[in-house]
């Protein structure tokens, strides 16, 4: 198409204009899939049920079951002779609620036992239903992952998972873009993780309100799909509801051949349509940043949001030293919470729980890389690791692959998929003062149970501290 | 459970004590903690708002916690720091919130799907500039009992005396607010689009046999 050279995020939200925006009405926006869990779905279905509403679109709809279900290890639903370790009634209720909305409405769910149940963010992508140019909504935050695929993809409240139940649309203003660039080699030892919680350090968690993040550069091209997953998923992390990469051959070598994917004919269309998705030469986004891959460290959390980030070998903040004094009373109040004195090194703190998985960090590349570091070795003694896949089909292609023996012997749990530790809700979780190193995307207070003390880190620097009991440089442990 | 279609109250004007909480980045966890979201209800939540906050491991109000200070139970304003509401996108978050009896929260900043939850829910938030936020906190940390008055038509809320700050609000949210208007039923009146759209944009997902 000629004309103004436009971003992937113009490009699609444009595709998908119903009615326009005009100065008193946001835009009607349609929505190409729509993903459904537990959680944030149980009130939608009841609003569509009291007014006698069907799903407008079960085939553009799937559903899966994550959040509140059980990963105790060979805990699989093998029918109602047999149930599951769910953590109390009301959760159990929940999981039969979606079960029963999906039976109800024709919605395809991927439940508790099937081959190809887990996580929502991790099942899209590996299912194929994740494509190029879509526009993707789940209730849930974490829906910007798909922004790896070159989707525009965003989480949205309960109120509006009715809404898109109903009528496959939702209301929306044009957001702003903003181009994250990263441009060079990564240094060894540093990966997607280091990557987006630099970001994140740098912009701050409300750096990305109101903006669609772009990210671009070498050290993107470079990522494989579920580093890049791992890059979009923790947009929402600096405010950004959405994150995108533009597709390129290692999208479609990803997606050719899953499932959901077209294929034949309709794949050779759909291809050449991707193909024009990527950001125009010369489109103007709203505000950009660049940052210098080569320069990157491996990094970890030391506070209670993920903008409170530092490289590895770097010290705990003093709030005395900070510039901005509006900003110490948080500082303050974060080092109070994980008991952290200001100025000492974050390599070497103690830690008590090593948490590998999340929709973050748990797919077979992640598990891969903790292998890597874990192979031989032993989790030190008094840590607790868990390591829980991010769905059935990870799990399945990890243990073809023997990764599970590495983690087993090394000491660590090996789980059925889930969300597990990350959100807590399961009953997995960091004990009350207790710190965990974990490669999910939140350390909020209590978000790994309340009193949790939560550093965030990539697969290799948790399995690193696992070896030694500590907050440890994977650089130290493995060679080049 | 209610079988009644969700309404959120219209919003007019309301006068009110306020809470003040005026720490920054506060998340959704902190306004309702994950281990609550099991529910399949929208109502009830209240009790649990800023739980881990709010009462001690075994249960017990912590007493020095302002939402336990028993004006508190009357507030309507809800008084808190920069990016209020950032993390997830739990709609369990104004839920919570207008349960125990806000409509109103006040910050510099939002997160962007906590506003948007808020606004679906008859709960406003009212972003001001880091000036006059910080005026209405001092006026707050030095008067607890001051009563604010927050009017959506004219978006403006006043500090009792001279003071009175106007607050963006997008039109088509506050045209809703104001009337309790459903947006649900508003996508449904574009049917027709809808399916005009749909005509001409096949799905390329390919469904299981």
């Amino acid at each position: 198409m000629s004309g103004r050279p436009r971003t992937l995020a113009e490009k699609i939200w444009y595709e998908h204009v119903v009615r326009p925006e005009t100065s008193v009405s946001p835009a009607v926006l349609y929505i190409d899939l729509h993903l459904v869990h537990e959680v944030t779905s149980p009130q939608a279905f009841a609003e569509l049920r009291s007014r006698g509403i069907r799903v407008r679109r079960p085939d553009r709809t799937v559903a899966t079951m994550d959040h509140s279900t059980p990963t105790t290890p060979g805990a699989r639903y093998r029918g109602a002779s047999s149930p599951l370790p769910v953590i109390d009634s009301q959760a159990a209720a929940q999981l039969a609620t979606l079960e029963a909305n999906c039976a109800e409405y024709g919605i395809p769910l991927y439940t508790l036992g099937h081959d190809r149940q887990g996580i929502v963010h991790v099942i899209g992508p590996e299912l194929g239903l994740t494509q190029p140019g879509f526009t993707i909504v789940c209730g849930d935050s974490h829906t910007s992952t798909h922004g790896a695929f070159g989707a525009l993809a965003f989480g949205i409240g309960t109120t509006e998972v009715a809404q898109v139940l109903a009528t496959q649309c939702v209301l929306r203003t044009r957001p702003r873009t903003m181009e994250v660039r990263v441009d060079g080699s990564l240094p060894y030892g540093v990966t997607a993780k280091d990557i987006i919680l630099a970001v994140i350090a740098r912009i701050g968690i409300g750096g990305g309100t109101g903006h669609v993040l772009e990210y671009t550069g070498s050290a993107i091209r470079a990522l494989d799909m579920e580093a890049r997953m791992t890059v979009c998923n923790m947009s929402i992390e600096a405010g950004a509801r959405a994150g995108l990469i533009s597709p390129d051959d290692t999208t479609f070598e990803y997606l050719a051949g899953r499932p959901h994917a077209p294929v034949g004919p309709e794949w050779e269309t759909a291809l050449a349509r991707w193909r024009a998705l990527p950001t125009d030469r010369d489109a103007e986004y709203d505000r950009s940043l660049t940052i210098d891959a080569p320069g990157l460290a491996p990094m970890v959390s030391y506070g209670t949001n993920p903008g409170m980030t530092i490289p590895v070998d770097g010290l705990v903040p003093d709030p005395r030293s900070l510039d901005n004094a509006h900003d110490r009373p948080a500082l303050e109040k974060a080092l109070r919470y994980m008991e952290l004195d200001p100025g000492t090194p974050i390599a070497g703190q103690r830690v008590d729980v090593v948490f590998l998985g999340s929709c973050t960090n748990s797919r077979l590349s992640d598990l891969r890389a903790a292998a890597r570091v874990m192979r031989g070795r032993r989790v030190a003694p008094g840590v607790r690791m868990l390591v829980v896949p991010g769905s059935q089909h990870v799990k399945h292609d990890a243990e073809r692959e023997h990764l599970d023996d590495v983690f087993r012997e090394a000491g660590a749990e090996w789980r059925e998929p889930g969300c597990s530790m990350c959100i807590a809700m399961n009953g997995d979780s960091v004990g009350p003062g207790q710190y965990a190193v974990s490669t999910s995307n939140r350390n909020f207070e209590g978000r790994q149970g309340p009193g949790a003390r939560t550093f965030l880190a990539s697969p290799l620097t948790a399995a690193a501290s696992a070896i030694t009991g500590s907050i440890t440089d994977v650089r130290s442990l493995i060679q080049q | 459970m209610s079988l009644a279609a969700h309404r959120a109250e219209p919003f007019g004007s309301l006068t009110s004590t306020a809470v003040l909480l005026p720490h920054d980045d506060i998340d959704t966890d902190q306004i309702i903690p994950a281990r609550f979201l099991t529910t399949t209800e929208r109502a009830g939540l209240g009790a649990h708002l800023f739980a881990d906050w709010r009462f001690d491991r075994d249960g017990r109000p912590r007493a020095e916690f302002p939402l336990n200070v028993e004006r508190a139970r009357a507030a309507r304003i809800l008084v808190a720091g920069r990016n209020f509401g950032c993390g997830s996108s739990r709609e369990h978050a104004p839920w919570a919130l207008t349960d125990f009896g806000f409509r109103v929260v006040v910050a510099p900043s939002f997160g962007d799907i906590f506003r948007e939850n808020a606004l679906k829910n008859g709960l406003l938030p009212v972003a001001l500039t880091e000036s006059e936020h910080a005026a209405v906190v001092r006026n707050l940390a030095r008067d607890s009992t001051l009563t604010l008055h927050v009017d959506l038509d004219t978006q403006t809320i006043d500090l009792p005396g001279t003071r009175r700050f106007r607050f963006p609000v997008d039109p088509f949210a506050k045209h809703c607010l104001a009337l309790g208007v459903d947006q649900l039923g508003y996508l449904i009146d574009a049917s027709g689009e809808i399916a005009a759209y749909e005509r001409t944009h096949p799905s390329t997902v390919r469904t299981l046999a």
